[in-house]
């Protein structure tokens, strides 16, 4: 798969102060591409330069394949954490401004205005001032005026904060929606519940450096521990569980279950197989429950930067 | 991609439709000749007062020149005394509530009568109705003491010269002191108008600068465009927009005057017409002074010299403020900190009105007031102010270029805080911080 987007060794300074260090991330074709880090790690320093709001100080980005240039604002949607728009311009008016500013002509930008309003059910919001809107409003027609262009790549810093449950959901599905189209979408978030449900690649800078990045199948499958967790009923689980630890690491779990089961997390040693574990198990007792745990996106998060710190 | 164009008509409707700006463009003329109307009434009030003072004169000569030929328009009425000693005209005044008594003693020799003239009043009268006796006794008592020296006064009369000096350069130009009032009438009116023009509209630019900060809009737009389009787009709009307001309180106030006149029964038309015959009247009597007067100041103003520095000076007066106004809104999140970076804003311009104004009405073509039309923050005042006495063409053309040199700096140092300054949120940043930005 080729890449849209390549950052190489970019290096962002403000006085003495390194906001990238030597980051260098590459968003495949097509990907739902998570940028992730705590507060203040420098996502939105490369959010910027991907955007040429600034410029970086050393490193370059390619787009396509090419160098950044001012032209190519009309392949870049974003969507900033801190969006706003002209309080006392009209709906209608203010995006048919922003559109243009993206290149689009008055006639186009118009009808393709008017399928969105359509699509989102707010064509009578067409002559209304921002300032009469709710927050939650004003956020759907930001969302509208970032997409209008039909960009190549699309920036989202947050999009689902401010938005109530449906809504966020709508956008959702928008988001995937043009992901299928193909655009490719940058999310940068702290909700790691929609980076599990929705990206395929995620990169996590912590303190101004790259600290992680991959696929998210493959970071996972690099931070997974071996760990199954089994509910098994046997005769005696007292016994089962002594039987268990002398061979095992256990961990005591907890799920839901409508048999009297012991219920215990087992980690594999070296050389061990899930199938040994089972079929061992099996001679055991009646296994009601087998899973392999699987590390979460957050778990991912919290680890990673604490190891880091 | 050239944007400017789209955010230039952006800035300029969205000021234009804006409610404020409505109602001031079309309010501020009703307020200004509201305000002078009140103003004229308050003095024509002032001045009406009907005021009666009594004269006990003591030589029975004098006190006739106040009955004799009154003005018509005077509102003092005199009660000339007689027969009654001082004390009683002072009771009788007091009981009679008049304005003050004037009591002109008798003497002997002229000198002592005019040194011994007294008046009496409850409060302190006002200076120029005492100077308005003074006047009076002073033509009368002249005239007397002429009359009595053997002085043939009808002589004296014929003997008064009136000087004006005719005012000539090298070259020929001609001049005379009131050509000269009227040069720094044009060159006053110039230089306040700058003035008045970068506050209004520096404000505004300001204010929309921060507008977009706290609208938290900027990111988006300047996701779009480059910070250096926007902050050009913003400052031709709003000038834009102010030169409309300009024109507009040009035209409603025309509008007004004539309406007013018409509703309030002064006949500007009559009065003007009516000076017209007068003058025609005049110059038929071979007096073509007042004609001549006119027509002199046009010519000797350099009239196109003046129209094309007052448009290259406003522009970059204009420009280079309004881009330093703009790094300011930038810097800021609102308006109440703009305070402590206003202050080098306006206090060259404060500067240059006054300076400006009292240099080049001592000496124009002084070493003050020609360093200040060289320095670039004083220089579209004060040059514009200098002109109308005429100002060698290569000493203007220095002016204009330390100008616009200056002006692609500060356009310059504009760009780097608005740039830096536009995304910084939260903060309210200090002199010392703006100078790193300038590093970023």
């Amino acid at each position: 798969m080729s890449s849209i987007l390549q950052a190489k060794e970019v290096v962002k300074k403000y006085g003495d102060y390194t906001a990238l260090n030597n980051v260098s991330i590459d968003v495949p074709k097509g990907s739902i591409f998570g940028l992730l880090g705590p507060n203040g790690a420098g996502k939105t320093s490369l959010i910027r330069i991907i955007n040429q709001i600034t410029a970086p100080d050393a490193g370059e980005v390619l787009l396509d394949g090419e160098a950044l240039q001012q032209f190519h604002i009309k392949d870049i949607g974003y969507m900033p954490e801190e969006r706003g728009l002209y309080k006392s311009m009209k709906v209608g008016e203010q995006a048919l401004y922003l559109a243009q500013l993206k290149g689009l002509s008055k006639s186009e930008a118009k009808k393709r205005l008017e399928y969105w309003f359509e699509k989102f059910e707010i064509t009578d919001w067409w002559n209304k001032k921002i300032q009469e809107l709710s927050k939650g409003m004003a956020q759907k027609i930001q969302f509208v005026v970032t997409v209008l262009h039909q960009p190549k790549l699309l920036i989202f810093d947050e999009p689902f904060s401010g938005f109530d449950p449906i809504n966020a959901n709508r956008i959702k599905d928008e988001i995937l929606q043009l992901r299928d189209e193909g655009a490719t979408v940058i999310f940068s978030t702290h909700r790691m519940e929609s980076v599990e449900e929705m990206c395929d690649h995620i990169a996590l800078i912590h303190k101004s450096n790259k600290v992680l990045d991959g696929k998210l199948i493959d970071v996972k499958r690099q931070y997974k521990s071996n760990t199954y967790q089994v509910g098994v009923a046997a005769s005696d689980n007292a016994q089962l569980r002594k039987t268990l630890n002398e061979k095992f690491e256990l961990t005591d779990a907890s799920f839901k279950s409508i048999d009297d089961d012991l219920k215990v997390n087992i980690k594999l040693k070296n050389g061990d197989t899930s199938n040994n574990l089972l079929s061992f198990l099996t001679s055991k007792g009646n296994v009601n429950h087998f899973v392999e745990v699987i590390p979460s996106v957050n778990d991912i998060f919290i680890q990673t930067v604490e190891n880091n710190n | 991609m050239n944007h400017l164009p789209l955010i230039i008509k952006r800035e300029y409707l969205t000021k234009v439709r804006n409610k404020s700006f409505i109602i001031m463009t079309f309010l501020s003329p009703l307020i200004m000749i509201g305000l002078g109307t009140l103003i004229f009434y308050l003095t024509q009030l002032n001045s009406n007062t009907e005021r009666t003072i009594s004269i006990l004169d003591e030589t029975g000569s004098i006190a006739k020149v106040f009955t004799e030929n009154v003005d018509e328009d005077s509102n003092t009425k005199y009660n000339i005394l007689e027969g009654i000693t001082l004390e009683e005209a002072k009771k009788q005044v007091e009981a009679a509530e008049e304005y003050g008594l004037l009591y002109i003693e008798k003497k002997e020799a002229i000198e002592d009568i005019s040194t011994h003239i007294k008046f009496y009043s409850e409060d302190s009268p006002s200076v120029t109705f005492i100077s308005r006796l003074e006047r009076k006794l002073s033509k009368k008592l002249t005239g007397d003491a002429f009359v009595s020296n053997g002085v043939d006064v009808e002589l004296v009369d014929k003997s008064k010269m009136d000087v004006t000096i005719v005012q000539e350069s090298f070259t020929g130009e001609r001049s005379s002191k009131y050509v000269n009032y009227s040069k720094l009438g044009f060159g006053l009116a110039a230089g306040y108008l700058l003035f008045m023009f970068i506050i209004i509209y520096g404000n505004m630019i300001m204010r929309s600068v921060i507008e977009e900060k706290t609208n938290r809009i900027i990111e988006v737009i300047i996701s779009s465009v480059k910070p250096v389009q926007l902050l050009m787009g913003k400052i031709i709009g709003t000038s834009l927009a102010g030169v409309t307001q300009f024109l507009m309180w040009v035209t409603l106030g025309g509008i007004a005057i004539l309406v007013f006149s018409a509703v309030f029964g002064i006949d500007l038309m009559g009065a003007q017409a009516q000076a017209i015959e007068q003058q025609a009247l005049l110059a038929d009597a071979g007096d073509i002074s007042t004609q001549v007067k006119i027509a002199e100041i046009f010519q000797s103003l350099p009239l196109g010299n003046l129209v094309v520095a007052f448009f290259i000076f406003f522009i970059g007066g204009y420009l280079l403020y309004s881009s330093l106004y703009a790094a300011i809104g930038a810097a800021v999140d609102n308006e109440t900190d703009t305070q402590q970076f206003m202050m080098p804003i306006i206090m060259p311009l404060v500067l240059a009105v006054y300076v400006g104004g009292f240099t080049v009405l001592e000496d124009p073509h002084g070493t003050v007031a020609t360093v200040f039309s060289y320095i670039p923050f004083t220089s579209p005042v004060v040059m514009l102010m200098r002109i109308p006495f005429g100002v060698p063409i290569w000493q203007q053309l220095i002016s204009v270029l330390i100008l616009y040199i200056t002006f692609t700096g500060t356009v310059w140092f504009a760009s780097k805080i608005y740039r830096v300054g536009i995304l910084m949120y939260g903060k309210k940043p200090s002199y010392k911080e703006i100078f790193k930005w300038l590093k970023y």
